[in-house]
């Protein structure tokens, strides 16, 4: 692979004279922030590919659908598994080109058109502090007294909101009704999109918030808060990955397949914790920044692949409906 | 003598009246040219849209039963900080979603200050959670709207006719029913159909204070189906089925509002000799003090925390607000150059109805409007750097039913009172509007304007689909920041944005009323 990006960034300096090529990277919105992993990925990949590395940011999926063959992402980074399938369909992707053993992920990964390049997995987040008898359990969860409150947010507008129904799903199957309708008292409510649920969890409003496991390491390693953790549930937890994707009709081939080489570099993914707050996917344990290996992390990971989660979604969707609508 | 043409002619207000349907006809035609037969409609969609239109009549309903009594008392009362405090109470109408929601749940949320102040004195607490949060939350966005329309109407009554009540001395109840009355049957339908569109189009508040998909409303049915299913054809048919709604409401309204002008006066100050004193002015304060606890606690919660955030702030921040101001200033000139004639074009004819026109730009979803003119783009031209522009244009036709229901009824006045001596002078066209219109309207422009730049601000609009970094505006960067677990830079990002709002509003709406007693 480190032979590859040699060779290609030579073959481009060795190109790079009037004119420098551009690579244009669909990300998601939070992507480019300053605070994000957008300028550092810019930066890192500016430095070896004698290119211009510009980020366009918006709704990926429905901007692609939109765009259609006409689209000018060369490159498409922060595709979500539950979009993937939609994605797929639209046969604008390539190949990934990469050698998917290099993956550190706790599921096997055979997929050849999306590369994963960060993970994380549901959780609910309590803050020690004012809860002091976490659940242990996903069971345990259950039955809690009604009075202990869950903001979580809403599957039909939010990726995490879907992985928690088929976290349900997945640990529950059959009986997913039932769950929802133990767990209908607990939630307070439900919100659009995480923020909004993560805000009320931080104003206190509510003792747990559907979030991720990686959550805790923003408050340890940006704001030195020991406080938040994640309970970790014996049953498992939901497996959330993000993808980037290699645009077929692409003007900058070449620089493309450096970018997606440049994703399991060890140089981006040291980047991710710190950057995007969850897991780098090619990154042995040991590697990870300081203290993020003490990071509490779920023995058992949950994961239904596209076509599963598409056959089950709608499904599982209209049971959370129900339950909580009455 | 041949009867001389009316001051105003409605042709180019016609034409702004065909180019708002265009823009959004077009954007639907957009819309069908990539639709692909879906599911249609399930069960879902029917419960949510029976959801919707409850909650959007009663919280209409109570927006403008309470408006009145608000009303009523800031009208007759004086007092030192009174315009900055009508200032301050608009300032719920322009905060995004997300930071209100905030807010609101500071005062009146499990732990708020409300249940935290009824545990203490060993009181049961109250859950907002369910239609009356709903509702309280729509009451809490849109109470200022309606207060700030009637509170119009009542200035609007010629400082004479309070001079010849006192004069008779005529007790409150004759008052009202002489002079307030006929001039509520005018602002009260108005502004409830207003109300009403508003809260019709509510997803992310209905949801979070309803407590969960109990309360799903057709917005987020359309967001659903576009966002996560991609069914342009459901998203399309549910936000048409929005829009009628949005167009049967405010046809009816408009066209009970009786059609007989207040009549000018003097434009004198108003003063009010009656209620002076006693019960009346005590009521008025109990009134205004009740109405301004509850529209500025959150506001007081969400400047609290804002303070603390303000540091925190990275500099990106800045940035996007000057784009902001950018979009809102590009709004204002869209609006008041669509506004303007079809107030002139509607004033003149004797049904209101043609007003229901200015409502399709509020009522059919943003987003749908946003991505029906990306389709038609594209192919012509890269749609990302028009993408403030466009955002720009949505945003003055979201605040165009605004601006229509402040200008039309005084414009409908001035029109009536001086049109003959205008027809006699010969009065007409730019020379009409240069020296009739626009100076007896200055006050309400000033607002309409305001109001315009304010929503734009904190607005997040169509921008979310497609701004690429540099093109942020200032609610995104608020949203991005929150999305990153920087709750506390955020919240500072969302008390610039309620200051630059506030301001731009007080800027507009200050300078209308610039040396006229209003």
């Amino acid at each position: 692979m480190r032979r590859t990006l040699l060779a290609t960034t030579l073959l481009l300096a060795s190109q790079a004279g009037a004119e420098t090529p551009v690579l244009t990277v669909y990300a998601g919105d939070y992507f480019t922030s300053e605070w994000g992993p957008g300028p550092k990925i810019e930066e890192g990949f500016e430095a070896i590919c004698a290119c211009d590395l510009q980020f366009s940011t918006g709704d990926l999926l429905p901007r692609l659908l939109l765009e259609g063959e006409r689209t000018k992402a060369d490159v498409v980074i922060g595709l979500t598994s539950d979009v993937t399938a939609r994605a797929r369909a639209t046969e604008l992707f390539a190949p990934h080109g990469q050698d998917n053993s290099a993956l550190t992920l706790p599921i096997d990964w055979t997929d050849d058109t999306f590369l994963p390049f960060n993970y994380g997995h549901t959780a609910f987040i309590y803050n020690e502090t004012t809860m002091d008898a976490p659940p242990a359990s996903f069971d345990a969860l259950l039955e809690m007294e009604d009075d202990v409150k869950l903001v979580i947010q809403d599957p039909r507008t939010s990726i995490s909101g879907l992985a928690l129904v088929l976290w349900v799903e997945a640990v529950y199957g059959e009986t997913s009704a039932e769950v929802w309708e133990k767990l209908a008292p607990k939630i307070l409510t439900v919100t659009k999109d995480w923020s909004a649920s993560y805000g009320m969890f931080t104003d206190g409003e509510v003792d747990m918030v559907l979030s991720y496991t990686t959550s805790p390491a923003y408050h340890m390693f940006a704001e030195e808060d020991f406080t938040k953790k994640a309970a970790i549930f014996p049953e498992g937890h939901y497996f959330m990955v993000e993808t980037v994707g290699k645009i077929a009709g692409t003007d900058q081939p070449e620089l493309a397949d450096a970018f997606m080489a440049y994703v399991l570099s060890e140089d981006f993914q040291q980047m991710i914790p710190m950057a995007n707050w969850s897991l780098p996917s090619a990154l042995p344990e040991d590697q990870w920044p300081e203290g993020w290996a003490q990071l509490p992390l779920p023995e058992k990971v949950l994961f239904y692949s596209e076509d599963e989660a598409e056959a089950r979604k709608d499904q599982a969707i209209e049971t959370w409906r129900r339950a909580l609508s009455q | 003598m041949a009867p001389r043409a009316q001051p105003i002619i409605g042709t180019s207000g016609v034409a702004a009246g065909v180019f708002v349907v265009a823009a959004v006809l077009l954007s639907f035609v957009g819309l069908g040219l990539r639709a692909e037969v879906g599911r249609g409609l399930g069960p879902a969609e029917w419960a949510a849209i029976r959801f919707t239109v409850v909650q959007a009549a009663l919280s209409a309903l109570l927006s403008v039963v309470v408006a009145i009594p608000l009303a009523r008392a800031l009208a007759r009362r004086r007092f030192p900080g009174r315009g900055v405090l009508i200032t301050l109470l608009g300032a719920p109408f322009i905060l995004p979603v997300i930071v209100a929601v905030l807010g609101l749940l500071a005062v009146f949320g499990r732990t708020g200050w409300l249940n935290t102040g009824l545990g203490a004195v060993g009181l049961p607490t109250l859950s907002i959670y369910g239609l009356h949060g709903v509702v309280l939350a729509h009451v809490f966005f849109n109470l200022p709207l309606a207060t700030r329309l009637l509170l119009q109407g009542w200035q609007s009554i010629p400082a004479e006719r309070f001079r010849l009540a006192a004069q008779l001395n005529l007790p409150p109840r004759m008052i009202f029913r002489t002079l307030e009355w006929p001039l509520l049957k005018q602002v009260v339908p108005g502004a409830a159909a207003l109300v009403f569109v508003i809260c019709l189009t509510s997803f992310a508040v209905a949801l979070t204070l309803g407590g969960g998909p109990r309360a799903t409303t057709i917005e987020l049915a359309i967001y659903q189906a576009f966002r996560f299913d991609f069914d342009l054809a459901r998203a399309s048919l549910l936000s048409l089925i929005q829009l009628g709604l949005a167009g049967g409401a405010a046809l009816v309204a408009l066209w009970v509002i009786p059609n007989f002008p207040l009549s000018a006066g003097l434009d004198r100050g108003l003063r009010r000799w009656d209620a002076r004193g006693g019960w009346q002015a005590w009521g008025d304060a109990v009134v205004i003090a009740l109405g301004s606890a509850f529209l500025l606690l959150p506001l007081f919660a969400i400047l609290l925390a804002g303070l603390q955030g303000l540091p925190l702030m990275p500099a990106v921040v800045w940035k996007t607000a000057g784009n902001s101001l950018w979009v809102a200033l590009l709004s204002i000139c869209v609006l008041l150059v669509i506004a303007l004639p079809m107030a002139g074009w509607i004033s003149t004819r004797r049904r209101g109805s043609a007003e229901a026109i200015g409502l399709v730009g509020l009522s059919a979803s943003p987003l749908m409007i946003g991505t029906g003119w990306f389709i038609l783009i594209n192919p012509i031209a890269d749609p990302v750097p028009l993408a403030l522009p466009v955002t720009a244009l949505i945003n003055a036709l979201m605040a165009l039913p605004f601006a229509l229901r402040i200008l039309v009824p005084p414009m409908r006045d001035v029109l009536a009172t001086y049109d003959r001596l205008s027809r006699s002078l010969g009065l007409q066209g730019w020379a009409a509007w240069r020296w009739l219109v626009l100076p007896r309207l200055r006050a309400q422009i000033g607002f309409a304007a305001g109001l315009t730049g304010a929503l734009s601000v904190g607005d997040l609009g169509v921008i979310a689909l497609f701004a690429d970094p540099d093109r942020a505006t200032l609610p995104l960067q608020m949203y991005r920041l929150m999305g990153a677990y920087r709750t506390e830079a955020a919240a500072g990002a969302a008390l610039l944005l309620l200051a630059m709002a506030l301001s731009l509003f007080w800027l507009c709406d200050k300078g209308g009323r610039w040396h006229a007693e209003a």
